[in-house]
């Protein structure tokens, strides 16, 4: 028999060791979150999966559950302190939703109607960062990175190949390719690879294929991301 | 008496009003309970008291600050209509350029100019700002209607809510930022 926390009031089972985020995923229960994915060690960066755990702020994809533990999570104080998260994100880089082939399928957009930002709030950065069209397949457009660095845990841990990394402290962060040139074309990198595809954004792109799905028939155009992802 | 509707278009291409339009024959029923002062619908070119100002377009010149300012002092509630207006939007996609090297790229280094070609100074130019500028940075705003252009569903549902003082909310496909 396994052990219980509660989730906003109801009971979740979680095995030992297992933490809040990815017991609340097996129960089909939906944490807000960029940078936690269920096939990769949890990163705790995005803080969007902040809950309140007996009563103390921790993120849920680094948290790991304990018998009784009580964790709120879609609450109206940590919902507010999402949005705000998000609306920071949007600011920092160039999401220009409308000319982006990742819209409709995009986690930060989808996270966002979830959250219902209405706005991005703040002052915008307006970044200048150019795109790397080098490679054949895949296009680096990283004016929308977030930094939740998915693509660096994928390449690494399920790729072997080490192609991205991030670089800089602070503000200054930002994701580079490992390559002599700093070019995608100088790399090991395919389009098989987990990394072609685990952007939660619209930074890392097949080229060929963006239009493949339509607009308004997409994933989260389909469905809002928390109902899509408690299945 | 109808509560009064301003529209205008700073930074934009007018695609929110088409997409206004697209309420179709619900217009109809929208003047049976308000009354619209200026806005390209019926071309008046002042804005006097208003209950709700729609602004569609980001802030990109001169002129642009001038109308906002009015459409804030003469209307209740001040709605950022469209993705231009939330966040600066396509015109905004200049923002990382310098201001100058595009005028010239424009107007003197592009191929094809005839010879001669300036940047354009008539006095009757609103001079460009630096950047575009989503509009709740030069006034406040009371709502955001996000979407480019926001259907006309979600504009349907939004003026629905506002029109009866209720905070509009807008549910899943209506809340769109492409």
């Amino acid at each position: 028999m396994s052990d219980v926390f509660l989730l906003d009031g109801e009971q979740v089972p979680f095995t030992v060791g297992q933490t809040v985020m990815a017991a609340a995923r097996a129960a089909g229960r939906y944490i807000p979150h960029l940078c936690w994915h269920p096939e990769f060690q949890p990163h705790g960066s995005c803080r969007l999966c902040t809950v309140k755990a007996d009563g103390h702020f921790a993120a849920a994809c680094t948290l790991a559950a304990r018998p009784g533990m009580t964790v709120d999570n879609r609450t109206a104080e940590l919902d507010d302190q999402r949005r705000t998260l998000l609306q920071m994100l949007f600011v920092e880089g160039n999401h220009f939703c409308p000319s982006c082939e990742k819209s409709g399928a995009c986690k930060l957009q989808a996270t966002a109607y979830e959250l219902k930002m209405m706005t991005p709030h703040f002052d915008h950065f307006f970044p200048d960062r150019a795109v790397d069209a080098s490679h054949p397949d895949l296009l680096l457009d990283f004016n929308r990175c977030i930094l939740c660095e998915l693509c660096v845990r994928a390449s690494r841990d399920a790729d072997g190949k080490n192609v991205f990394a991030i670089t800089g402290r602070g503000i200054k962060s930002h994701l580079i390719v490992n390559s002599p040139s700093g070019r995608l074309a100088d790399t090991a990198m395919s389009l098989a690879d987990r990394a072609a595809s685990v952007c939660p954004v619209g930074v890392i792109l097949a080229k060929g294929r963006g239009f493949v799905i339509p607009i308004g028939e997409r994933r989260y155009d389909r469905q809002q991301i928390g109902a899509a992802e408690e299945q | 008496m109808k509560p009064k509707i301003a529209t205008t278009s700073l930074a934009g291409c007018f695609g929110c009003h088409m997409s206004l339009l697209d309420i179709d024959l619900r217009l109809l029923e929208l003047l049976q309970r308000v009354e619209f002062d200026r806005s390209p619908i019926n071309d008046i070119k002042t804005v006097g008291p208003c209950a709700i100002g729609l602004i569609e377009g980001g802030v990109c010149n001169a002129e642009n600050v001038e109308v906002l300012r009015e459409f804030r002092r003469h209307c209740k509630i001040i709605v950022a209509f469209g993705a231009c207006a939330v966040n600066g939007g396509l015109p905004a996609q200049r923002n990382h350029l310098d201001l100058r090297d595009i005028l010239e790229e424009v107007y003197q280094t592009s191929p094809g100019l005839a010879p001669g070609c300036s940047i354009p100074n008539d006095p009757e130019l609103p001079l460009p700002l630096n950047k575009v500028h989503p509009i709740h940075e030069i006034v406040r705003v009371d709502y955001f209607l996000p979407g480019c252009p926001p259907s006309a569903e979600a504009i349907w549902k939004f003026l629905n809510d506002l029109i009866i003082g209720r905070t509009p909310v807008l549910g899943h496909g209506l809340l769109r930022y492409d």
